[in-house]
């Protein structure tokens, strides 16, 4: 196996490194701040030399997921990044992509979504998106962000598969900070992941064929089973692909990762680059004899509720952290750790703590409350308040 | 029509496909050529909507599988070899 | 050019547009003087819902259905991963759209293909309304005319504004080909799908289609309709070159205009119009066909 080459560098670099090292045919990209850098470092790379692709400098957000569609549809290994307003510009054609079966990456710089504006890091601009048929990944740090970009083109090309992907970096606490990577040498990169050649079809006028048919109610309730169905058959493939990964470059994924978690009689519930600082308040909260575990999700979609049962089943509390809101409910991940649970003779009681919305920082004490509201509710046997919001500035409530 | 096996993602790989449902019930009307007057301009060849004209060797003749009975090739035909009949069932 | 005799029949027939439908007309002729070595893309419409209800397609070249306001954009894809792959060689790249999907929603995807020199012919269908929803208004239909959201009525004249110039504004993009053309003309089409698809760069071919579901005229009328538009100067046939709209080539002007109440009077969408109305129309007319030189 090739060296890997240690780096320090900021998150979009670490998405973008992972990118090239996959070898994409076209990259049709629209800026949008905290992912801008990302295909600003794509084009360098082909400027240089460094990467044989074709940049498609569109003209906005939608017309880069229709060139994505276009692009793959040949049998071009395609990606692009995005953010927030843009995603949820380019909302109509994720579905598209998704019902065309086509294994298309985007790299998200996860910012909050307007209005207020705001361009700093939060997750509703993917679960946003958590419907239309893409898988979810989300890192915690920029090792992370790099491999999943690689791991994401290999889990969406595969032929069990062919689904597209995104993979999530929190907006300027990753996508601009710099940290310090292991970069795979590109022959072992090769090797892990082979040209991409599409088994179900492609635009060819050597044989022609019709993408985006109409699809009438006689037909469409069964082409969408079988579009979910092949979601459904993917947690399998992951593990087997994350797997694959570790033996290869030596760094283990799993869709959610326990810490901790044996003994735990409360487990707290994170995703994105909050992780590192949920686990730096486990450990404090240990050494104070608190039986506290910390499971990160990686994976959102395919959302791994057989995981999470095995991880939290046994627990008295899960304290699920959202940066995120769907008004007039609470958190996505809270949602679906409610429905993962439902029908369990065991199961936890949930908290759901929103938290960090648009770049509100989180620190250790944060954790440290949601832990003892946790704590509280599992000692009362009762859960008053299902939804709690973390770190809010009362002097500037109205 | 009997339905059919889905494929994935919906893609169709049978071009042309459409030759299979028959749009010549949808018409009331339908054309006939006198050969004689027929001078095989192929204008009527060339504006049908459905390409339910197909050329002979000297003038046309109608595919009756797909024609709608549009009666543009009766209106536009210079010589007025086509007619548009009332189709007896 | 292949000889009449060789081209095959790329739209097949079974499709389920209108009886005397003039997308019809249009699509036979451009796809079989195009050839089988082209791949299309299509905005949702009319065109696209008539030919691709699964497990049926009209359609003997590959083709690909996205969206509705990115016919242009999908075939951006696919035009820079063929030449990305090496792949591209002769093969015809078209994006096909109708008036809504060209002069409104797909206006900004159009305008970026074109701004970014890709190798694609895009060919409006006009028929002057958003016919596939209902006969809506687009900025392609014509004043005077009655819609269904722009409706004549005690104090409507039906659309009361103008007809957006969309090939002047396509050729301004400085393309290298940018025509107008109509389906009552089919050797004058034939002969500007192929300069469009020789064109190096992005060629635009805006064409002219009636419809006698959305104007209101019998199915019998649509080539003599596409050929009145034009004998009245109500839709002039040129083409231009490199963007050089200020010189562009007239290709047909009819040696005596007829008179366009002529045109109208043909189609109950402007059944509505008084002697008022069309005296206006036909003012407009004289002036945009002096501009044009006829």
């Amino acid at each position: 196996m090739g060296e890997q080459k240690g780096l320090t560098i900021q998150g979009n670099m670490a998405t973008a490194l992972g990118a090239k090292l996959s070898r994409p045919d076209v990259i049709p990209a629209y800026p949008i701040t905290p992912s801008t850098l990302f295909p600003e470092k794509i084009s360098e790379y082909i400027a240089d030399g460094e990467l044989d692709a074709s940049m498609i400098r569109v003209e906005s957000e939608h017309s880069a997921m229709s060139a994505c569609i276009g692009a793959s549809a040949v049998g071009a290994r395609t990606c692009t990044a995005s953010a927030s307003q843009g995603i949820a510009l380019m909302h109509e054609m994720l579905f598209i992509a998704a019902g065309m079966r086509l294994p298309i990456v985007m790299a998200v710089g996860n910012r909050a979504m307007s209005a207020p504006i705001n361009i700093w890091a939060d997750h509703q601009d993917t679960m946003a998106s958590r419907d239309s048929g893409w898988m979810q990944f989300y890192a915690e740090k920029n090792q992370e962000g790099l491999d999943l970009m690689i791991l994401a083109f290999r889990i969406a090309e595969d032929e069990r598969v062919l689904l597209p992907a995104m993979v999530g970096i929190d907006g300027f606490v990753l996508t601009h900070t710099v940290e310090g990577v292991q970069a795979p040498a590109q022959e072992d990169v090769d090797e892990f992941l082979p040209p991409y050649d599409p088994p179900h079809g492609k635009l060819d006028p050597e044989e022609p064929m019709t993408f985006g048919s109409l699809g009438t109610p006689e037909y469409y309730q069964e082409l969408k089973y079988d579009q979910t169905k092949a979601m459904d058959n993917t947690p399998e493939i992951i593990d087997e692909i994350f797997d694959e990964f570790e033996e290869k470059f030596g760094r283990n994924y799993n869709r959610i990762t326990p810490y901790r978690c044996e003994d735990a009689d409360i487990i707290l519930l994170t995703m994105g680059s909050m992780t590192g600082t949920a686990r730096a308040a486990v450990d404090e909260m240990r050494e104070e004899g608190e039986k506290v575990g910390l499971a990160k999700l990686t994976v959102f979609r395919p959302f791994p509720s057989d995981l999470l049962k095995e991880i939290a089943g046994d627990v008295h509390g899960l304290a699920v952290v959202d940066r995120n809101i769907s008004p007039g409910f609470g958190g996505a991940v809270f949602a679906e750790c409610a429905g993962a649970f439902i029908n369990e003779k065991k199961s936890p009681l949930m908290k759901n703590f929103i938290v960090g919305l648009g770049g509100r920082e989180i620190f250790k004490k944060n954790f440290r409350e949601m832990y003892e509201k946790t704590k509280k509710a599992v000692e009362t046997g009762k859960v008053e308040k299902p939804v709690e919001w973390i770190n809010m500035d009362e002097d500037v409530m109205r | 029509m009997s339905k059919v096996k889905i494929t994935i993602a919906g893609i169709n790989k049978k071009p042309g496909s459409s030759k299979e449902y028959k749009t010549g019930g949808w018409r009331t009307m339908k054309p006939e050529v006198d050969v004689e007057k027929c001078i095989r301009c192929l204008q009527c060849f060339d504006y049908c909507p459905d390409g339910a004209i197909k050329k002979t060797e000297d003038a046309i003749e109608f595919d009756l599988d797909y024609c709608k009975g549009c009666g543009i090739c009766e209106r536009e035909c210079p010589v007025e070899a086509i007619v548009m009949k009332v189709e007896e069932k | 050019m292949m000889s009449e005799d060789e081209k095959k029949e790329l739209l097949a027939s079974g499709h389920r547009m209108c009886a005397g439908c003039g997308e019809g007309t249009a699509m036979r002729t451009i796809l079989n003087e195009a050839g089988p070595n082209s791949i299309a893309t299509v905005a949702t419409g009319c065109l696209e819902v008539t030919t691709t209800a699964f497990p049926q397609t009209a359609w003997e070249i590959p083709l690909i259905h996205a969206a509705f306001e990115n016919a242009a954009s999908v075939a951006a894809g696919i035009e820079s991963a063929l030449k990305q792959m090496d792949k591209k060689g002769e093969t015809n790249i078209l994006s096909f759209a109708g008036d809504g999907g060209t002069f409104d929603i797909g206006f900004q995807a159009l305008s970026g293909m074109f701004e970014r020199k890709h190798n694609v012919t895009h060919i409006c269908l006009d028929n002057e309304a958003y016919m596939n929803t209902g006969i809506q208004r687009c900025s392609s239909t014509p004043y005077g005319a009655s819609t269904t959201t722009s409706p004549k009525g005690k104090y409507s004249i039906g659309e009361d504004r103008p007809k957006k110039p969309i090939a002047r504004i396509a050729s301004a993009h400085d393309i290298p080909y940018a025509a107008t053309a109509c389906i009552g003309y089919i050797n004058d089409l034939k002969k500007k799908v192929n300069k469009a698809l020789e064109a190096d760069g992005p060629a635009f071919l805006h064409v002219f289609a009636p419809c006698p579901t959305g104007w209101r005229h019998g199915s019998s009328d649509t080539i003599e309709l596409a050929k009145l538009a034009v004998e009245t100067g109500v839709f002039v046939l040129w083409e231009a070159e490199d963007g050089n709209i200020c010189d562009l080539n007239v290709t047909y002007k009819p040696k005596e205009r007829k008179p366009v109440e002529e045109y109208l009077k043909k189609q109950r969408r402007f059944a509505h119009l008084t002697e008022e109305h069309i005296e206006k129309i036909q003012k407009e007319v004289d002036e945009k066909c002096e501009e044009y030189g006829f």
